[in-house]
């Protein structure tokens, strides 16, 4: 069997956090009563018009900001037309030939290693609204129902280059896409509600060709464990089908999570000539440097850069500074920990956010926004841990009560369950003595070469003390006794 | 009363000689009279149209009224008007009543205007006899054997049977200069972007643009007044500072009150292709413009003879998209009958659109095809880029310009409908202006075999004042504005 390249280019809809529409003054918010959000515009009356939202125009400079794509000066727009009982103008405004982002660049992680994608372009168009043919059979009646609260919700389209060679560079890509809209405020990445969706151009060739093989565009991802699994089959199908003398049709594709199987939607010969031309109701976009220079002041600094100063001011890895960029909010919650913690101990930080604070989230189905536990209160606990106060052991105990909310702060904590680390060399000697004429036994174990017995006795003494003992110090005293 | 001019009308309203009622119950008593002749109006509702008059009356008797406090305006169909039928004289909207205001209706109402009534049309503007009506054609009051021109047919023979003081229009490739021509009125196409394109029905949003049609050109400088404004509702509106079309009106009569003003003469409006009977009263007139004072240039526009060929590439294929909407899902028409959605649009819109309408269609969305799009409309956005430019040349040359408004008088019906060709040639002077997206005036010259003639006055972009003036000075000298149609008593 030849190996087989596999080649992914993604291109994604993320609906920008605007107030009102793209083109017209009616609400974007998301679950309102059918058709109450659409207003005469949207509705596409005779004779309205389309006025350009400008705050959609500033989300889509702020993305090419951030990729460090290049903003066109004036860019156009275009209706796409065709019929659909969703779309009621009988076309869709769009970007076509002058886009308002041209380039830019995406760095992704994929396990150890760093990647970058290249960005085709970035485009503003508006939504559709939606077809209801389920679910809703008593008020329809067999009919199909259409609600328009979504027609006219801005789009921002982000177009990658085909520069993914596998399933899991696809989702990296697509993740560290979502992390991006979310951090830079322009999408608020709501995968459930549509807000980011993704479509997958996939297709597979023999390592070494250098022409692409056709390709099947997935529609409509809208999880990455489905993007994971669509591409998965769908790779897995076409290298499939060509092996068996077989050969690939370009097609648009959907992809069903019962089955877990791709189906075609429409074949090419199908494909729509959607007769794009300007339209002549909006002038061209034109973005002056001052806009974008202004735009370019309000940024706040980017994941990327953020996990560079991470790595070089606090000496995290490459990875962890990745995982706590992975978010602004996680990155924001890194920080303030931090600023109570000490920067000393940020590495500590590090891992209790990234361990325990996240195994407690995603046990209770919690996202960082949602922390019962504030940043500063973790950061109270780390201090007490990296000044000797709490064992680690001690600091979950803490943790769990700063969590429940039975406590404000580690050290109240600390104080009302005497869980002060018993750390004074001297009485923890004497509770060493004792241990060690009361089990003779062990010791001689221990001095017959049994480092067991060595555990056991440090065990011992923790028991005593109830686990307020400093590890460290019982160690340190028993060898000194034992030798 | 009917034969005043809206400023005279405007006095005799504010000193209560009349009221807006009594005015507007004279209108509506003209229109059931000689409607059914004319065919000029879709709807009228008196009642309303009374409701109106009298707030307008109230508003009078306050001492608040304005320029156009209390008269009656006709309005093309093509205007949203809320809670009127608005139909575009289409079959598609003949059962679409409109729930807002057009910028254009909400202006006169402001005013304090009377909406009159909702005249006829060639079908979503769609044609130059108004014989593309859904509702019927429209006759021309002064040979009702003859059509009014069009698409504001129903306006312009409204008007000129004085079934209406004034009347609203819009002109995409000539259609309110050719029915000004064809029935003896003025009517003006201004700048693009003056007025706002909001709740006007869109035919080709690039060429459309709203105007009047009245009894003169200080009529059309006092509606001009009422209908110009930045929207910000209407993206291609333009925010300019207002201004007062009739500030060059007011200047005292002279001997030459033109002495100065350069009048460009394009070779390409005195060729072939002109009817020797217009040619002739054009000749008369830039006589008289001579006597006014004006010096005359000669100079060529060298495009022109491209402008009527890239139009019907232009209009339909703006007109093909802007027409989609009406799908039959949402309001309008929708065929009784229908087996799948394809069948729900394509009867529909089978049913609910006429043939000029559907052969436009067709050919916007042929020239907006993959594989024609570059070799249609691209090519001709170019040839509108050149005729722009020939205009541009021109205004170094001159102050206006001026030909025949339309190659003829008015013809019969049927006369040309079987032959799309020649008729789409009868805007052969009047496309070019709306390509270059200039403001111009057509305004009466004379008659020929009883059947009056129109003379073209094209402007520099913005220079609607100086428009406006020169035709009030040659209507000022002359009479032939002042002729009625016999009969409509």
């Amino acid at each position: 069997m030849k190996p087989w390249e596999v080649v992914i280019g993604i291109e994604t809809h993320a609906q920008l956090s605007t107030q009102a529409k793209i083109f017209s003054g009616s609400s974007t918010a998301f679950g309102a009563t059918p058709n109450l959000q659409a207003n005469a515009v949207d509705i596409a009356l005779p004779g309205v018009l389309p006025v350009l939202n400008k705050g959609a125009v500033e989300c889509a400079i702020r993305f090419g900001l951030a990729v460090g794509g290049t903003i066109a000066p004036r860019s156009v727009f275009a209706r796409k037309n065709y019929f659909y009982p969703d779309l009621p103008k009988g076309y869709q405004i769009s970007q076509y030939e002058k886009p308002v982002v041209l380039g830019g660049k995406l760095s992704i992680q994929v396990g150890e290693s760093e990647k970058t994608v290249s960005l085709t372009r970035a485009h503003l168009e508006e939504d559709a609204g939606k077809s209801l043919h389920e679910g809703a059979a008593e008020i329809f009646q067999g009919r199909s129902g259409i609600d328009l609260n979504r027609a006219g919700t801005p789009l921002l389209e982000i177009v990658s280059e085909p520069d993914m060679r596998s399933a899991a560079e696809a989702v990296a890509y697509a993740r560290a896409l979502h992390a991006l809209v979310r951090w830079i405020g322009i999408c608020d990445g709501n995968m459930q509600e549509g807000s980011f969706r993704c479509d997958a151009n996939v297709s597979v060739r023999p390592v070494g060709q250098t022409h692409f093989g056709t390709r099947r565009e997935i529609k409509n991802l809208n999880s990455f464990r489905f993007m994971q699994q669509a591409i998965d089959y769908e790779v897995q199908w076409q290298i499939a089908t060509l092996e068996e003398g077989g050969s690939i049709e370009q097609a648009t594709v959907l992809f069903d999570p019962d089955s877990g199987e791709t189906r075609a939607m429409r074949s090419k010969e199908n494909a729509h000539d959607y007769r794009y031309f300007p339209d002549p109701d909006l002038l061209p976009l034109v973005i002056d440097r001052q806009w974008i220079e202004q735009i370019r002041l309000q940024m706040p600094e980017l994941p990327a850069a953020q996990r560079d100063r991470l790595m070089a001011d606090y000496g995290l890895s490459a990875y962890d500074a990745g995982v706590l960029t992975s978010s602004l909010e996680l990155a924001s919650y890194f920080e303030a920990a931090v600023a109570v913690a000490g920067q000393a101990n940020a590495k500590t930080c590090a891992n209790w956010v990234m361990v325990d604070l996240a195994a407690r989230l995603n046990r209770e189905g919690l996202e960082i926004t949602d922390c019962p536990l504030s940043a500063a209160r973790l950061g109270g606990l780390v201090a007490r841990i990296a000044d000797g106060t709490l064992s680690t052991k001690l600091g979950r105990k803490v943790f769990d009560a700063l969590w429940s909310g039975e406590a404000v702060s580690a050290d109240e904590v600390i104080a009302a369950q005497g869980l002060q680390q018993i750390s004074d060399s001297g009485s923890l000697e004497t509770l060493i003595d004792e241990l060690l004429a009361a089990n003779a036994t062990m010791v001689a174990e221990f001095r017959a070469g049994k480092e067991k017995a060595f555990n056991a006795l440090v065990g011992q003494a923790m028991k005593a003390t109830r686990g307020k003992a400093n590890p460290q110090m019982v160690s340190d005293l028993l060898r000194r006794k034992l030798a | 009363m009917i034969e005043q001019s809206l400023q005279a009308m405007a006095h005799s309203l504010a000193s209560r000689e009349i009221s807006s009622v009594e005015l507007t119950q004279l209108y509506l008593d003209r229109i059931a009279r000689h409607n059914a002749q004319l065919n000029a109006y879709i709807t009228v509702d008196p009642g309303r149209s009374l409701a109106q008059a009298r707030a307008a009356d109230e508003r009078l008797a306050r001492g608040e009224g304005g320029p156009l406090t209390g008269i009656p305006i006709a309005h093309k169909d093509i205007f949203c008007a809320r809670d009127w039928l608005t139909t575009c004289g289409s079959k598609m909207l003949s059962n679409f009543v409109s729930p807002y205001d057009a910028a254009v209706i909400a202006r006169f109402k402001a005013a304090g205007a009377v909406v009159l009534g909702k005249t006829n049309m060639d079908e979503f503007a769609m044609g130059s006899s108004n014989e593309t009506s859904f509702y019927g054609p429209v006759r021309n009051p002064w040979d009702i054997r003859c059509v009014p021109g069009g698409s504001s047919g129903g306006s312009a023979a409204a008007v000129a049977a004085r079934l209406a003081p004034a009347a609203t229009g819009t002109d995409t490739g000539g259609s309110i200069r050719q029915p000004a021509a064809l029935c003896n009125l003025s009517g003006m196409k201004p700048t693009y972007g003056v007025i706002s394109r909001y709740g006007m029905i869109a035919f080709a949003s690039s060429l459309d643009q709203a105007g009047p049609l009245a009894r003169s050109a200080a009529d059309c400088a006092t509606l001009l007044n009422a209908m110009a404004g930045f929207d910000e509702r209407d993206s291609t509106s333009l925010d300019r500072p207002p201004e007062d079309y009739r500030r060059e009106l007011a200047a005292p009569p002279a001997s030459q009150p033109l002495a100065g003003l350069r009048i460009g003469l394009p070779a390409e409006f005195f060729g072939a292709g002109c009817s020797p009977a217009v040619m002739q009263l054009v000749a008369a007139a830039i006589a008289e413009y001579r006597k006014l004072g004006a010096e005359t240039v000669a100079l060529s526009l060298p495009s022109m003879g491209l402008s009527v060929a890239a139009y019907y590439v232009i209009a339909p294929a703006e007109a093909s998209s802007n027409l989609a909407r009406f799908d039959g899902v949402r309001y309008g028409y929708r065929a009784p009958e229908y087996r799948d959605l394809n069948e729900l649009y394509s009867k529909s819109r089978a049913q609910g659109f006429g043939a000029e309408v559907k052969r436009r269609i067709l050919i916007g969305t042929y020239v907006l095809s993959h594989g024609y799009y570059d070799a249609y409309y691209l090519q001709a956005q170019r040839i509108r880029r050149l005729i722009a430019n020939d205009f541009a040349a021109a205004f170094r040359q001159c102050d206006v310009i001026l030909g025949p408004t339309s190659p003829s008088t008015a013809f019969k019906l049927g006369e040309k409908a079987a032959d799309p060709v020649q008729m789409y040639l009868s805007d052969i002077y009047t496309i070019a202006v709306n390509l270059a997206g200039l403001p111009a005036i057509s305004i009466p010259c004379g008659f020929a075999d009883g059947l009056p003639a129109g003379l073209q006055l094209i402007g520099d972009y913005f220079t609607e004042a100086r428009l406006l003036n020169v035709a009030h000075r040659y209507q000022q000298a002359s009479d032939w504005h002042l002729q009625r149609p016999g009969g409509f008593v």
